[in-house]
Order: structure tokens, then C-alpha cells, then sequence
């Protein structure tokens, strides 16, 4: 597939106008705070709407499709009751704390409600992590855009080798993401989010339409389908009857209680756009805005996956083939479509050229390629260029949000901190600039470290998934339980994140081999997916983190309540709402969106 | 903060619209929409396009001069200094 002029001449107007508002923006950072927390000065619809794209990463958007395909619309639970009711939590319950407190950061608040060791041990293990997934995204990307073939023709012509598309899309995305946070810092990510969601909608919207009115609307996909694709709720009584292998408790409890809430609630990646807004009453109604279009997203990001499965595979114009350049252009063998599904393609052995099979004979889809086909097998040139700038557009959001919130953890709670404490302000707004370089670098060397070792992602993400898992369980006792002390919540942590370390190497999921997946000490149950795995994974963390800083709390002297107003609910006045009118009242919003929430999951159960 | 963002983001949107609705009637009958179930995808999504850019760029600028247009606070001067006075 060839890019015409006109699809390269959007792709190089969001260049220009990314770079533009960022060096639009620089005048305004005069103070460490217009850099990191973007003055505290912010709307909230723009906050709301940059809080959801700074989690709409690509891996996110690529992610949701490939799910989409290869479970259906159960996939949405990651959107519904995976995140909507954190958002209304957060947003209700716990942004007077974290925005009233006047902490800069998600560690600091840690530090103002229980003790300096919590503080450090949570903004260390934000920062080592935050960096590594920027770089992870990057490399995602880089990968994608050499699957996808589209530069390919411009650089024959330029007579660049094509293996080099790599590293010229790593490169143009970190010197383009760093030149606007470099400039215009938290603003500058915050706006180019903005900017970022409404091309993803602009781009995506027309891809869902044209595709279901090819596949004769929403009765012919169902038609196309099997029954198990368009259902959300069905068999979740027994994780062996529903495609996701989990039961109803541990999702809820798993995906909609602890992950959920330990993402949304507590992730400085999207509570650093909460904290930026104008006003308190702002920063409340930011998650409760971004829950808006959160629970409307399946339908652009999860359907086009449905959409891929149903195209009848016979129109296929582009379709792409995974695998190398070399094999892909190469070999005549039209193989890896014909034991695809749809859009989607088989996946390709890159040493041997066969079509990989699992333990049954069938061969294993490349589910990753859902959305990037969908675009290429439905868009024409034109709109195509748009297609792919609001692909990039979302490697793009995801990767800034990572930035940003490292460097302003990076500079207030660890160089402030620890390193130089009383420089001038000048000196702090410089350390962030450079911060920002410095982030940017290590994530160029994390992508590439990627590219050397194939399991590096996987164990990377494992890892953090050991650290987040039990959060929220001290942040819950920290803001509403006065007793909690700053032992009970340091070694809680800890604990918790042990248990998770332990009970993934003491359980397997049922198809896998002890190792990475798990069960690397024994095997002492094994559960019917990695999915189940994972969300009872993060069940034992956060329970054992629950327990451990109750009872150590109980042991060791609370601190005096006055030092704890403004920190803890029972201590801090009620944020009052009767001067608002009715329908911008948080608890008003938050009951309109549970309506909602059911309402969704009852047409689609 | 004195930039309002609908102001380059309806900048944009409404470039990207009027080069794809545009694209859009040059290619009219073109067998390119075969691809897109027969519809004109680029000239409908390229209107559609134009308009949203174009309300929220007008949208920011009129807040813009509501802005400049406000007295600073104590006196009877506008914040921008170019409000009234022409």
C-alpha cells in the first residue's frame, strides 16, 4: 500500500501543529509550576480529556483491537467495569485530597500523609517504571510502523535501506515529543493530548462506520460472528463457558476492584492532568468528564477488531502479512491470509517462513494487526493519511504522559528532595527541561534493549504489574482510615508486592509452561487463563497489603490528628456542591455515569 | 494560561477538512471508494472535519476577545489593551 502526497501532507500538518502549540506554550513557563503542573490553571473538559488520552497509548489502542478480535466485545469490561467506576471514585472521593493538599505529585502526597521512606520507595519504583514504558511504547511502535510497509516506497526512493524505518521512527517520535515538552512542559502534553483524542475519534470514527456498513451494520456482524463475540456477560458463571477464561468474581474483584482502582486512583500518569486543572471543583469533574467518552471508546477502538474478524477475507486489497520485510515482499506465498481469520492474518515464523500452529494444528492469528488492516483494507488514500496520523497520534499521547510525569517526579520528589533542596526556582524549571532529555534518552535505550531481547517487554511489564498491584489498598487506608501510619503503609507495600511475587511463581495458567508465565516454584494451582492468573495475582497483593498496614498501623502511634486536615476524610470538611447548579455537581454526574455503566452492559450483556 | 487550545486545534482541523474534502470532489466516481463501501469517505468525513474545526476555532477566538475585553480588576482598563479604544 502507497502513500499518495496528500496522506503525507496531514501526517506532516500534525507535525507542524504538535511542534507549533509547543513553541506556542514557551513563553508562558516562567516558574517551576507553569512547567510541571501547567500552573494549576487548566479547564477542566481539557484535563478530562487529556486524563483518558494519556492512558489511550498505542499499545492501548492496538491492544483493545486485538482483543476485540480474538474475544469480542467482553473486551469492553476493560473499559466499563475496569475503569469507569475508579474514575468516579477518584473523582468523587479522593481529588480533594490529592488537589486540596497542594501536593506536586502522587509520591508527595504519599509523603504529606504518612513518611518520608514511603514516599521515596513509591516515586523511585514511579520513575524507573514510567521511563521504561515510555520506551516500551516507543519500541511498539517503531515495530508497527516497519509492519505496516507504508514508508517503504519513500524510502526505496530515497535510497535509504528500508531496515532503517526503525530507527527513523524512533528517533522522529522522541525528537518530536521532546521538543514540546521541552518547550511548553505539562501544557504542552496536556493540550497535545487534547489534540491527540480528537484526531483518534476523527480517525477512527469513519473506520467503524464504512466498516460496519460494509459488513451490513450491527445485525450482520452479528450474524457474521459467533454469538459468544457480541455478548459481554455470557458464561462469566463459569470461567470455562466465556472466551476471557475468568469467572465474574475475580473480574470484578480483580479487573474492577484492584487494578482499576489502583490505575486510575492512584497512577500519577493520569492524576498529574487531574492536579494541573484551575480550581478543586475542576479537578474533581476531570476523571467524571474522561469517564464520558471512556465508556463510549469500545466502540471505536474494540469494534474495529470485531469488524477485522467479520470482513469477508475474499476483498482483501493490502492486506498485511506479518512477519520481516524480507519474507513478506519476498516470498509469493499468499499463506498466512489464507489461514487467517478475516483481516487477520496467520502469524508468520520469521526463520523458516511457515505459518506458526499451536499444539492443535490451527495456526496462531497475529491479532496485533487487527487495526492496522482495518485502516489499510478500508481507507482510501486521503483519509488514510488520516488513519495512520491518529495511530501515531496515540503512540504519541501515551508517551508524553510518561515523560511529563517523570520528570516531575524526577525533580520534585527525588532531586528536590534528596539531592539539592533549596535552589532557586530557576534551577528546578532548568532540571526539568533537562530531565526531559535525559527521559527521553533512556527510553531510546529501553527500545532498543527491547529489540535485542524478546522477552524484555513481557518481564518488564510483569514486574511493574508486582509493584501497582497492591497500591491501592494505601491509598484507600491513607485517605480514609485516620489511624494508618507511615510503618503500616511502607511495610504493607512491600508485603504486597511479595505476595504477588509469590503467588505468581507458585501458580500457572493451564496452557502454559513454568517459566515467565509463571509457577517458576511450584506449582500449587493452576488457573484456567493468564487473565485469571493476573487478576488474582492482583486479589493477593492487594488483600495482603490491606492486612499487614492494619495491623502494623494498629501497632505502631498514629500521628496527632491536626497534622492529618486535609489529608484524611473523616478530619477534612465536606467539599460543599449546593452552590453549583444541579448538573455540575460531581455526585449528580456520578450517578448519571452509573446509569449509564448499567445500561451499556445490559444492551451488550 | 493565555493560549486557548481550540484556537490551533480548529486551525488544524479545519486545514485537514478542506484538504480532504477537497481531495474529496477532485475524485468524485473514483474507483478508490470501492474500498470504502462505495462511499465518498474523504469529501463527507473531510465536511464533517471543516465544521467541528471551524466551530471550535471561532468558538476560541470569541472567548479570546471576551478575555481581552475584560477590565483589569480596580480599573476601567481592559486586560489586552487594544479592546475598545478604536
Amino acid at each position: 500500500m502507497d502513500l499518495t502526497l496528500i496522506d503525507w501532507l496531514i501526517m506532516l500538518l500534525y507535525f507542524v501543529f504538535v511542534l507549533g502549540i509547543g513553541f506556542a506554550l514557551k513563553r508562558f513557563m516562567r516558574t517551576s509550576k507553569d512547567f510541571f503542573q501547567a500552573g494549576r490553571s487548566l479547564p477542566a473538559w481539557i484535563c478530562g480529556l487529556a486524563f483518558i488520552s494519556a492512558n489511550l497509548g498505542a499499545q492501548e489502542v492496538i491492544g483493545m483491537g486485538a482483543s476485540g478480535a480474538k474475544y469480542g466485545i467482553a473486551t469492553s469490561h476493560f473499559y466499563w467495569i475496569g475503569a469507569i467506576p475508579a474514575m468516579i471514585f477518584v473523582g468523587v472521593f479522593m481529588m480533594p485530597f490529592y488537589y486540596g493538599s497542594k501536593a506536586r505529585s502522587v509520591p508527595e502526597f504519599l509523603r504529606l500523609r504518612f513518611d518520608e521512606k514511603t514516599r521515596a520507595y513509591n516515586a523511585c519504583s514511579f520513575a524507573v517504571m514510567t521511563v521504561f514504558s515510555s520506551g516500551i511504547s516507543m519500541y511498539a511502535m517503531a515495530r508497527l510502523i516497519q509492519t505496516l510497509h507504508v514508508f517503504d516506497s519513500l524510502f526505496i526512493r530515497l535510497n535509504i535501506p528500508v531496515e532503517w524505518i526503525f530507527h527513523f521512527a524512533i528517533f522522529l517520535s522522541a525528537i518530536i515529543v521532546l521538543g514540546y515538552i521541552f518547550a511548553g512542559g505539562l501544557t504542552s502534553a496536556i493540550y497535545n493530548e487534547v489534540l491527540q483524542f480528537f484526531l483518534i475519534v476523527a480517525g477512527f470514527l469513519p473506520l467503524v462506520w464504512v466498516g460496519l456498513k460494509n459488513v451490513g451494520g450491527w445485525s450482520g456482524l452479528k450474524a457474521a460472528l459467533p454469538a459468544a463475540y457480541t455478548h459481554s456477560w455470557h458464561g462469566m458463571t463459569n470461567p470455562h463457558n466465556n472466551p476471557l477464561g475468568v469467572e465474574w468474581f475475580g473480574l470484578a474483584m480483580g479487573l474492577g476492584f484492584v487494578l482499576s482502582f489502583g490505575y486510575w486512583c492512584t497512577d500519577f500518569l493520569v492524576i498529574q492532568t487531574a492536579m494541573a486543572s484551575d480550581s478543586e471543583e475542576s479537578a474533581r469533574r476531570v476523571p467524571l468528564i474522561a469517564a464520558i467518552p471512556k465508556m463510549f471508546f469500545p466502540f471505536l477502538v474494540i469494534l474495529p477488531g470485531l469488524i477485522a474478524i467479520a470482513t469477508p477475507a475474499m476483498t482483501q486489497h493490502a492486506m498485511l502479512q506479518s512477519g520481516p520485510v524480507a519474507t513478506a515482499s519476498a516470498s509469493t506465498d499468499a499463506a498466512p491470509a489464507q489461514y487467517g481469520k478475516g483481516l487477520i492474518p496467520a502469524k508468520v515464523n520469521p526463520v523458516t517462513g511457515k505459518v506458526m500452529t499451536d499444539e492443535h494444528g490451527n495456526p496462531v492469528l497475529d491479532y496485533d494487526l487487527a487495526i492496522p488492516n482495518m485502516l489499510l483494507h478500508y481507507f482510501p488514500t486521503g483519509i488514510l493519511g488520516l488513519g495512520l496520523t491518529a495511530l501515531l497520534a496515540s503512540f504519541m499521547s501515551g508517551m508524553a504522559g510518561n515523560v511529563t510525569a517523570f520528570n516531575t517526579v524526577w525533580t520534585y520528589d527525588l532531586y528536590q528532595s534528596y539531592i539539592k533542596k533549596d535552589a532557586p526556582d530557576s534551577h528546578y524549571l532548568k532540571m526539568g527541561r533537562w530531565t526531559t532529555v535525559v527521559g527521553i534518552l533512556i527510553s531510546i535505550g529501553t527500545a532498543y534493549i527491547a529489540t535485542s531481547f524478546n522477552n524484555i517487554m513481557d518481564t518488564l511489564q510483569l514486574v511493574f504489574s508486582f509493584v501497582n498491584a497492591p497500591l491501592f489498598a494505601t491509598f484507600l487506608l491513607g485517605m480514609f482510615w485516620k489511624r494508618t501510619t507511615g510503618h503500616g503503609a511502607f511495610i504493607g507495600l512491600v508485603s504486597g508486592t511479595v505476595a504477588a511475587v509469590l503467588h505468581h511463581g507458585l501458580t500457572l495458567p493451564v496452557t502454559a509452561h513454568p517459566g515467565i508465565h509463571g509457577g517458576w516454584i511450584a506449582i500449587v494451582h493452576t488457573y484456567p487463563s493468564e487473565m485469571a492468573q493476573n487478576f488474582w495475582t492482583a486479589i493477593w497483593a492487594f488483600s495482603t497489603n490491606f492486612i499487614l498496614t492494619v495491623v502494623v498501623s494498629l501497632m505502631t502511634k498514629p500521628r496527632p490528628e491536626p497534622e492529618l486536615v486535609g489529608l484524611v476524610y473523616s478530619l477534612t470538611p465536606k467539599p460543599v456542591e449546593h452552590h453549583m447548579a444541579w448538573y455540575a455537581r460531581p455526585k449528580v454526574i456520578a450517578v448519571g455515569l452509573l446509569v449509564l455503566l448499567v445500561a451499556l452492559n445490559l444492551i451488550f450483556r | 494560561m493565555s493560549l486557548d487550545l481550540r484556537i490551533p486545534m480548529g486551525l488544524m482541523f479545519s486545514i485537514v477538512g478542506l484538504i480532504l474534502t477537497l481531495y474529496g470532489l477532485f475524485t468524485r466516481g473514483s474507483a478508490v471508494y470501492e474500498r470504502s463501501a462505495g462511499l465518498n469517505i474523504n469529501l463527507i468525513w473531510g465536511i464533517v472535519m471543516l465544521v467541528f474545526g471551524g466551530t471550535m476555532f471561532l468558538l476560541g477566538r470569541a472567548s479570546d476577545r471576551r478575555a481581552a475585553a475584560k477590565p483589569i480588576e480596580g480599573t476601567n482598563r481592559p486586560l489586552g489593551g487594544h479592546g475598545h479604544e478604536h
